[in-house]
């Protein structure tokens, strides 16, 4: 009995569309879905372009820095002159010199080469600290550091919290109990404090223990310390996700099928925490910067005459009256960095949590 | 409810003593070599270092030396390597300032927190939204410290508007107490308001959206109204439990790095000189001393909660 054609087929959203429309509509991933969310988000995009820009500039100061400045970052030259608009000027003035009428020693302020911009062949673009040394350069150095820690620390503590937030997600019982206490105590201490106390007690003989050698001075001693100090504040969110998505039926036909733990743990639970690690790292990174500029200011992070961003205003700052970009540059160049990876770390969450995306548009 | 407050404060002291005996390890275990000579100095005679091994008994085991810091700790009788001054004395001494400065500062980042965060939660959208959020991303990217060389160097070294760092008792003279603190208050809080403007403003917008919300305005309250009754209400809840967490920090020594730049000579300043020095009776004392604030702070979040919600009395 063929069927007459009736009102009351079911026809599917796709049938319709493609009767109404002329158009299918197509299976979309939800990865193409944020990433078409975030294609409009100009903002965080153009953050992001900023954000590369300079790791591009800072990572490739090694390649390119010395063509122009024609010095590298810890070489002085307090005692050279250098051509500004066809004029010598002395890099670093003033100090103590002898006075060769009554031959005695005058102690005066120093004063340093201010920013030279273009005028000097790319020589101090941006001026000279007191020891002489091209604070353009310094900058591109230091920044390459911090971003080294900035980077490398979240990349660390991303993937220990990740690690220890499957095990407790996934184990509960014991496991979850040790590990939450793991995160409980590292909570329990002042970040800063903890940290600072890590770092400078690291930088006496440096770490040898279980295999593991660092030297006093190393970069790797503020990297550890900060991806150290900060697992549990991406450890216990993501810890509380997996607990609870350990018990969706999902899990429960893993399970059944005779998966392993370690595949169940990477390929069934990761993935649906993955878009918030991922939100979780870029913030992260934007924190570490911070945290590794506080550590180097009071002397624990980075050593000179190693440069960061951190080190680069503290030793500014004895400078602020006669030459106050030195503390300045180096800080706007953090808060640019810091700024556009909050910026890109926003829009990424947009993009990633529709419901957020409504929350904004309301 | 009882069972519950005992629990808490049992943990509560576990993870101190936990909390100390990391903190031993980390300065007499990780730096290596021996610890006596190191305090001793460059120019030590042997007699010099044999003493300072007895005097601190590092001779005997780990656990030994920890349980007689300690319990000098708990008598007072801590006294530090470099200087020979008491810590406790010493974080006592701190403490006026660093409460003077914790307090000032919350006051300040609570209250333009909740107004920054309500403007931008009401207007949202408009272009006051919009400069406030680029504002407060702009506060929560600036590192202190660097905020604080540059407000102190151009209001308080160029132009003299304000003091140029240092700390006068509230006792002594409460006018210029005051005005010292005023640039370290604003410098802590910038960060702080940042945040809390963030995180009250899509909490409002959560909320907002809410049947309660919407049940509130169909009977005819104002919008105002059922601004302030209702829906901020609600979205308060998340910031009081920041607040609690984020006092306790800056109080237990995260302001270290405000002090360091105004030279505040609180409990973190102490702990900056210490550091210099790597004298480990001051910091021991003095990371017990925050952790102490933010375990306490978070027990007493947890309680407070606990109080209004009996469910999670069970857990």
């Amino acid at each position: 009995m063929a069927e007459p054609a009736t009102d009351f087929t079911l026809d599917s959203a796709a049938l319709l569309a493609a009767e109404e429309h002329e158009v299918s509509i197509v299976g979309r991933s939800p990865t193409y879905l944020a990433w078409r969310r975030l294609r409009r988000n100009y903002v965080a995009l153009f953050s992001l372009v900023v954000f590369v820009l300079i790791v591009a500039c800072c990572a490739l100061a090694p390649v390119y820095a010395h063509r122009i400045a024609h010095t590298g970052p810890n070489e002085i030259h307090a005692t050279e002159l250098v051509r500004v608009n066809g004029k010598d000027r002395q890099v670093v003035g003033g100090g103590s010199y002898l006075d060769p009428k009554t031959n005695q020693f005058v102690v005066r302020g120093i004063s340093v080469l201010g920013p030279t911009w273009w005028h000097a062949d790319g020589r101090f673009v941006l001026g000279s600290d007191a020891l002489g040394r091209d604070v353009a350069v310094r900058l591109l150095y230091g920044g390459l550091n911090s971003l080294k820690i900035g980077i490398g620390s979240a990349l660390i503590c991303s993937f220990i919290a990740i690690v220890l937030a499957l095990i407790a997600g996934y184990f509960r019982g014991w496991a979850d109990w040790i590990i939450s206490r793991f995160f409980d105590l590292i909570w329990a201490f002042p970040v800063l404090l903890l940290a600072i106390a890590l770092g400078s007690a690291l930088q006496i003989n440096g770490f040898h223990h279980f295999g593991i050698n660092i030297k006093p001075g190393s970069l790797w001693i503020p990297l550890l310390v900060i991806s150290y100090v900060l697992i549990p504040y991406i450890g216990r969110p993501l810890r509380g996700q997996i607990l609870s998505l350990r018990e969706k039926e999902f899990v429960e036909a893993a399970v059944g099928q005779g998966a392993s733990p370690l595949r169940i743990m990477f390929s069934d639970l990761l993935p649906n925490v993955a878009s918030t690690a991922l939100v979780f790292f870029t913030l992260i990174i934007a924190n570490n910067i911070l945290t590794e500029a506080g550590l180097s200011y009071l002397g624990a992070g980075v050593q000179p005459p190693n440069p960061s961003w951190g080190t680069l205003i503290a030793s500014g700052q004895d400078q602020i009256h006669t030459a106050p970009w030195l503390a300045i540059i180096p800080g706007i160049a953090i808060v640019l960095t810091v700024l556009s990876m909050n910026i890109f770390g926003d829009g990424l969450r947009d993009a990633l949590d529709p419901r957020a995306k409504v929350r904004v548009e309301h | 409810m009882l069972a519950f407050l005992l629990r808490r404060v049992f943990g509560m002291v576990v993870v101190l003593a936990v909390v100390s005996f990391i903190v031993y390890l980390v300065f007499v275990k990780i730096p290596g070599g021996d610890p006596a000579q190191r305090i001793a100095g460059r120019t030590a005679t042997q007699a010099n270092i044999v003493a300072i091994r007895d005097k601190l008994s590092l001779d005997q085991p780990f656990y030994v030396q920890w349980y007689k810091m300690m319990q000098q700790l708990f008598t007072g009788k801590l006294i530090s390597y470099t200087d020979q001054l008491s810590v406790v004395g010493q974080i006592w001494q701190g403490l006026p300032v660093t409460f003077s400065l914790s307090l000032g500062a919350a006051v300040i980042w609570l209250f333009f927190g909740v107004l920054v965060g309500v403007i931008s939660a009401v207007t949202a959208g408009r272009l006051s939204d919009r400069l406030i959020t680029v504002l407060a991303l702009i506060g929560v990217s600036m590192p202190v410290f660097w905020l604080g060389i540059i407000l102190r160097y151009g209001l308080a070294e160029r132009n003299s508007l304000f003091p140029d760092g240092g700390y006068v008792a509230l006792t002594s003279n409460p006018l210029q107490w005051f005005y010292h603190l005023l640039l370290p208050w604003v410098t802590l809080a910038v960060l702080f308001i940042g945040f809390y403007g963030r995180v009250l403003r899509s909490n409002i917008l959560d909320t907002i959206n809410e049947d309660y919300v919407r049940t509130a305005r169909a009977k005819g309250l104002s919008a105002r109204r059922v601004l302030i009754k209702h829906a901020l209400r609600n979205s308060l809840i998340p910031i009081v439990t920041l607040f609690g967490l984020d006092f306790a920090a800056v109080l237990g020594g995260g302001a270290i790095l405000t002090e360091t730049v105004y030279d505040l000579h609180g409990v973190g300043f102490y702990a900056r000189t210490a550091i210099g020095n790597l004298d480990l009776p001051p910091l021991m004392g003095v990371t017990l001393y925050g952790a102490f604030f933010i375990v306490f702070f978070s027990t007493l979040v947890d309680v407070v909660y606990a109080w209004l919600d009996p469910r999670i009395r069970v857990r």
